[in-house]
């Protein structure tokens, strides 16, 4: 074990995979110079060969990873940024996740396409997005989102390993996060399987990515009041474990979905959705969802950082649910 | 090495034959194959048994069937909406290429593809694809996957001249050309996209000249004589296979049907130009050519026999077959089943 960033932990399931599985290649926009430093010295141990720098044409390298894929190879795709995976929605939508099916079971794709999520930090509405929960409408993605160093690399090994077409969005506020990593090269963490990140009997918190570490210190704040908030992480949106979100409801009664896409549609929608279908009967009060505001994020620091959900947010809905005044909150409401 | 969950895909156990050796009248075969398999498919569609749309080849002949003949039959081939053509042309059984225009579970796609999506893996197809130009990019990539497993295999992309307008064309053979792919990109040119002229849509007469812009070797060649077009393919496979990279080649051909069944009305009137294409139709000239080299017209009248009873077979077959199962349309999306929702459980159990 030795502590390590999140950054570190897509590194290394990289690295490991890439030691294990020769056919496992990755390609890239600036990937050998390396953006985000996790792929560093990748060339020097795996060759040029399978650490391919490519053009600036996403729609292109990201068709091309399909191909590749289908002919037994088995592609890593960093697009870096998640606003960058648009001009290739053409080649994920009706390539990567459609050609198994419409072939019949002929085709096998099994790739990765990892993209960070880079918001919060003055980028502007076109460098800010979040768009899994667009990616959860087309059947044929699987996506992850891990929230900690541990659980990507588990999940992301796993993500490699896995015959099917996976989405990885790397949340960019958990980056420096740091954790004890396992240095089996056969820790994995199945995807479909979420993870109650901390127990609690009053209420359940279901969070997604960066949301995570939010709602976990959330519960700190909420244990100081008296409230016992479970934070559930479902760690893959595309097989969802919906059983483990089911059981937490139904333990305590309440639930409050966090989400830092924006709020129409989003992963915190569907699982509320989801919720409300089957666990109704359980439930206390409404399914809050705490998500980022409709609009764009704009540039200003001023403004920008209120549309996220934040810990305060996530206390006031609680408190609201439990019955408890909080007087704290910056906001007064949801 | 390890990674147990994948398989090998197999290329050889479906092929009807790999490079026969009497590969012109092989060539005739194949043409003859996809007229007759045309004309019947446009037969069973105007009696209303084919689902869909459907967009016959007819007239095209030549540039398949050469394309795929100048192939090895492990070679990796990605095709459009114009679908039927390219398996036949590369060998693929007939039996579930109808069934699947009939959307049954014996068709090559379990009736999930239908008439725009006859892609058959077991002859190295990795796809017929829809979404005009898609297929570019995944040829590309497959070219990738051979050259990194050194597997000595070439992609061949049919695309239309209306796909040349697409981006994924245009990275696609970007893509090809800086990483030096063994893939050879055909546009088969049949002078429309729907109802648009190629005048229409690009402000120069050849296809051909956008290699330049990529440093791809191109060539124009003449789509309705099928030697031509595998002569050109061919040099392009060995300049491929020598990882000399990628070539584009422009087949100058013609459709001689509407775009697509039932859509004469996005036709434009083509007047007298049908019938001037009509004239070098690739099997009656390729007939003609045979004929010349002393091949006696009952040989190639008994091929035209033989293929009709098989057509006729596949068609029985496809009659015959049953339709897939409700279940069906969970299969495929991952490799392992979805779940099937509990208000349509009910209704198939
Ligand atoms: C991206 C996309 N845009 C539009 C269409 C509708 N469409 C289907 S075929 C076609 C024309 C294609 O022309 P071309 O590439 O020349 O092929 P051809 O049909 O002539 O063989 C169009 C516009 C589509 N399928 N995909
Ligand atoms: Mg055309």
């Amino acid at each position: 074990m030795a502590r390590a960033t999140y950054l570190e932990a897509i590194r290394q399931a990289q690295m490991e995979e890439m030691q294990r599985d020769s056919r496992v290649f990755i390609m890239g926009e600036d990937i050998i110079c390396n953006v985000f430093g996790t792929t560093t010295g990748f060339v020097d141990m795996f060759g040029a060969e399978r650490v391919l720098d490519t053009p600036i044409s996403e729609n292109g390298f990201i068709g091309a990873s399909a191909g590749a894929a289908m002919v037994g190879a088995r592609p890593i795709v960093d697009v870096t940024i998640s606003s960058f995976l648009y001009p290739a929605m053409d080649q994920i939508i009706s390539i990567i996740a459609k050609s198994r099916y419409i072939y019949g079971g002929q085709a096998r794709l099994p790739l990765v396409i990892r993209c960070c999520l880079f918001y919060g930090n003055s980028n502007a509405a076109q460098h800010s997005d979040r768009p899994y929960s667009m990616f959860m409408n087309v059947p044929g993605l699987k996506i992850i989102v891990p929230s900690d160093p541990v659980d990507m690399k588990g999940m992301l090994k796993v993500a490699i390993r896995d015959d099917d077409p996976v989405l990885c969005f790397e949340d960019s506020t958990c980056w420096s996060s740091k954790a004890d990593l396992p240095t089996d090269p056969d820790f994995l963490i199945p995807l479909g399987k979420g993870d109650v990140k901390r127990e609690g009997t009053d209420v359940s918190v279901i969070a997604v990515a960066g949301a995570v570490p939010l709602a976990l210190k959330a519960a700190q704040k909420l244990a100081g009041l008296g409230i016992s908030a479970e934070i559930i992480d479902p760690r893959s949106l595309v097989p969802l474990d919906r059983d483990l979100i089911l059981k937490s409801v139904r333990k305590t009664g309440r639930a409050i979905t966090v989400d830092p896409a924006h709020q129409t549609c989003s992963a915190a929608s569907e699982i509320s959705a989801m919720i409300a279908e089957f666990a109704f009967d359980a439930l206390r009060g409404p399914v809050l969802r705490v998500a980022t505001a409709d609009t764009h994020l704009p540039f200003s620091p001023a403004i920008e950082k209120s549309l996220y959900p934040s810990v305060d947010r996530i206390v006031t809905a609680a408190c609201r649910l439990v019955g408890v005044e909080h007087f704290d909150s910056a906001q007064g409401t949801v | 090495m390890a990674g147990t969950l994948w398989r090998p895909i197999l290329f050889t156990e479906n092929a009807v034959s790999d490079r026969p050796n009497d590969l012109s009248l092989e060539k005739f075969r194949r043409m003859v194959r996809i007229r007759e398999f045309e004309t019947v498919a446009e037969a069973i569609h105007a009696a209303g048994e084919v689902p869909g749309a459907l967009h016959t080849y007819t007239g095209q002949e030549a540039t398949g069937v050469g394309a795929c003949i100048a192939l090895r039959s492990d070679d990796y081939m990605v095709g459009n909406h114009r679908s039927h053509g390219h398996p036949i042309a590369k060998g693929a059984k007939l039996r579930p290429l109808m069934a699947e225009l009939l959307g049954k579970v014996t068709g090559v796609c379990k009736g999930k593809g239908g008439s725009m999506h006859l892609s058959d893996f077991s002859v190295g197809s990795l796809g017929e694809t829809s979404i005009v130009g898609s297929g570019i990019p995944v040829a590309a990539g497959a070219a990738l996957g051979a050259k990194l497993q050194r597997n000595g295999r070439v992609s061949l992309c049919f695309f239309g001249d209306g796909a040349s307008n697409e981006g994924a064309f245009h990275e696609g053979l970007n893509l090809a050309a800086v990483w030096k792919l063994p893939a050879i990109f055909l546009c088969e040119n049949n002078g429309y996209a729907v109802s648009t002229p190629v005048s229409g849509s690009m402000a120069i007469v050849n296809i051909a000249d956008r290699g330049r812009a990529y440093g791809i070797p191109s060539a124009i060649v003449d789509g309705q004589d099928v030697d031509a077009v595998e002569e050109a393919v061919a040099a392009a496979v060995d300049r491929a296979r020598a990882g000399g990279g990628p070539t584009l080649l422009e087949s100058k051909t013609y459709r001689y049907a509407d775009h697509a069944v039932n859509m004469g009305r996005l036709t434009l009137n083509r007047g007298p130009e049908v019938e001037v294409w009509r004239k070098r139709d690739p099997i009656l000239m390729y007939r003609a050519r045979l004929l010349e080299g002393g091949i006696a017209a009952s040989v190639l009248n008994a091929i035209v026999e033989e293929v009709k009873l098989e057509v006729q077979d596949a068609l029985a077959f496809a009659r015959e077959s049953a339709y897939p199962s409700q279940l069906e349309a969970f299969d495929d999306v991952f490799v392992e089943r979805l779940p099937i929702p509990a208000w349509l459980s009910e209704d198939i159990i």
